[in-house]
């Protein structure tokens, strides 16, 4: 691969492809929450590594775009670095690690800590879309639970994750509710995140690759996370401060530095982290 | 550390540098041409043809080379390809009693019109290790003889004129034979889109469906009706000429089972049939895919599901593609990290609880 505009259309995907992502992220939009089908193309990055995220990235971009990409919260990470220098090469789009000036942002794990704004797309890169898989394997099942809001056995996971663990035993790919309609997963970040998803301003997209799945919150869109009125949903994170910037509100990387098993703690959003210090 | 708080951008390029170079391997021994693998390697570049769904030898090839040969990595190469191409239209049903067939074999009778046609199988070699193409590989020539240049008709064709198979039916419109590489794949899927799914399939994942079925799990009773391979041709409609024209001829093998029978005292039985469609000489999952067809067919001829893999749509579709599987299977070594602390925050605030509990 060389140059962008030579060897390839603008961000890799031929135009009716472009086209056919689009049109399922409209109805995404349109339907909060709910999965859409679509035809996932095979990308030159392995399924797992974002696929899903950069077909929709692809599909989002123009040539005025400012394009940040995090792994972890982290734009240093060897996958954001790797998918960012993909964008670079086939769209040619300039590319930021500074969250308020990047348009589209693509994530994997994380949701920045800065507040997002109207005029800012969020990315998420998909494993499993579907909330209900671990209950229910077959997407035959999971689809029609859906349609009917039966709910139910979400619930009842729940309820036994608290009277054999005293707590539900989620840390990760947290559900939430959206639009008092559909389960959603929220890819997997932790769900300290889970709270900046409701009512946000900026649109956020999620794609799923090998699942063939796209799903969308439109912005300032309720997003609940599942709960109980008795236990309420925490958005826990490691009670520390980061020793970088001294933050204490922050999603915290544990980091061992030593043979003993020292450990350090960091913020995880390495761009918001580098805006506290200075 | 592999997430370095910088530089990963350097790790990358000195890892994709040293890639390479392995690659490569000792300088003194000659590089490996494109034109040696495809020539000499036919049944690798064949695999990679069928589950990159893509039949080009050449740059199968080229994918082999360059993946080092890692089959599924050159099969991924060749899908990332594809996938850019354009679809121009779809091409005519291919006819293979057209077939100029270098092997044609049948298990269900002693012989057949035509004959039995051994062609360039390792079936009756014995598995010893032929030392002397450590030294010099000098091979004789072989001319095939005249039998390897007809056609010959369907085995199975002999037991439709007796009424005594299930009749096949042919899709006749584009929506019967949907596109799995355009559209996304919904259940429950028609016969068409799953032999499409079978056909790009890992094979060793085919092979030990087919495997389990022979073993009781979904049995099927399966005799080899024929199993046939050979080049035939693709013919392919301009509509601006109004007539077919042909485009490429492939190789491609292709079996077909002869199952046991359904029917009733008042419907009299009849065999029915599974069906493996391979590009290339690829007859273990020609014969593996045509088991497993047949096996999910269940619901289709009206018999009752013993509930085993094999005989799952679900289950079969969605775990056969080595490509997807092999990404999500590996992606686990991507950074986890910070899914990993929230979930050790909840197993510290879970073990803290119960300590408090216990100690009362």
């Amino acid at each position: 691969m060389s140059n962008s505009e030579e060897d390839f259309n603008f961000a890799y995907l031929d135009e009716q492809t472009k086209r056919m992502i689009r049109r399922a992220l409209i109805k995404a939009i349109c339907i909060p929450g709910y999965q859409v089908p679509f035809a996932s193309r095979e990308m030159p990055m392995p399924y797992g590594w974002g696929t899903g995220g950069v077909q929709v990235t692809a599909a989002c971009l123009q040539e005025t775009d400012v394009l940040k990409v995090i792994d972890q919260g982290s734009d240093d990470t060897t996958n954001a670095v790797s998918i960012r220098k993909f964008f670079e090469r086939v769209t040619g789009v300039k590319t930021t690690e500074n969250t308020g000036k990047a348009s589209v942002i693509q994530t994997r794990h994380r949701i920045p800590e800065q507040v997002l704004s109207e005029d800012q797309i969020l990315v998420y890169q998909v494993p499993i879309p579907e909330p209900l898989r671990f209950l229910e394997p077959r997407e035959t099942e999971t689809r029609v639970m859906h349609a009917l809001e039966e709910y139910g056995l979400m619930h009842v996971k729940l309820y036994e994750d608290i009277s054999i663990n005293g707590e539900i035993s989620t840390a990760y790919a947290y559900p939430v509710k959206v639009n008092d309609r559909y389960i959603m997963d929220p890819s997997p970040t932790p769900k300290f995140d889970n709270p900046k998803m409701n009512f946000c301003s900026a649109i956020q997209l999620f794609g799923a690759g090998r699942e063939q799945r796209i799903y969308a919150v439109p912005p300032y869109t309720k997003v609940i996370s599942l709960d109980f009125e008795d236990y309420p949903f925490e958005a826990s994170r490691a009670e520390k401060t980061c020793e970088i910037c001294g933050a204490t509100n922050t999603y915290l990387d544990e980091v061992v530095i030593d043979d003993k098993g020292t450990r350090m703690f960091s913020c995880s959003d390495s761009d918001y982290c580098n805006s506290q210090k200075s | 550390m592999y997430v370095a708080v910088k530089g990963g951008e350097r790790a990358i390029d000195n890892a994709h540098r040293w890639l390479e170079d392995e690659r490569r391997g000792d300088r003194k021994v000659t590089d490996l041409s494109v034109d040696q693998i495809k020539t000499q390697l036919s049944l690798s570049i064949a695999k990679v043809m069928a589950e990159g769904s893509l039949f080009d030898p050449e740059l199968a090839s080229l994918a082999i080379k360059q993946a080092r040969g890692d089959l599924i990595e050159a099969i991924f190469l060749i899908r990332a390809y594809r996938t850019t191409l354009p679809r121009f239209g779809v091409g005519q049903p291919i006819n293979t009693d057209k077939m100029i067939a270098k092997r044609r074999i049948s298990a269900t009778f002693k012989d057949i019109p035509g004959g039995q046609l051994l062609g360039p199988t390792f079936d009756y070699t014995h598995r010893l290790l032929d030392f002397k193409l450590l030294a010099d590989g000098s091979i004789d020539e072989f001319e095939p003889g005249k039998d390897t240049e007809q056609m010959f008709q369907h085995v199975t064709q002999f037991l439709n004129n007796e009424g005594i198979i299930e009749t096949e039916e042919t899709s006749s419109s584009e929506a019967e034979s949907p596109d799995l590489t355009r559209q996304p794949l919904e259940i429950p899927a028609n016969r068409a889109l799953r032999l499409q799914a079978l056909t790009r399939s890992d094979e060793g994942f085919l092979l030990g469906m087919a495997y389990s079925t022979q073993r009781g799990f979904g049995r099927n009773h399966p005799f080899v009706g024929e199993l046939r391979i050979g080049l035939i041709s693709v013919e392919f409609e301009i509509p601006e000429i109004g007539f077919n024209i042909e485009i490429a001829e492939i190789e491609i093998s292709e079996c077909e089972t002869v199952n046991q029978f359904l029917g009733s005292k008042t419907h009299p039985p009849k065999f029915t049939r599974g069906y493996g469609f391979v590009f290339g000489q690829s007859e273990r999952k020609a014969i593996s895919m045509a088991l497993v067809d047949r096996a999910l067919r269940w619901k289709e001829l009206g018999e009752v599901s013993d509930g085993a893999p094999a005989q799952d749509e679900e289950f079969v579709l969605y775990h056969g593609d080595n490509i997807q599987a092999t990404g999500f299977v590996e992606h686990i070594k991507l950074p986890h990290y910070v899914d990993f602390q929230a979930e050790l925050e909840l197993i510290r605030k879970i073990r803290k609880t119960a300590f408090e509990a216990k100690k009362g």
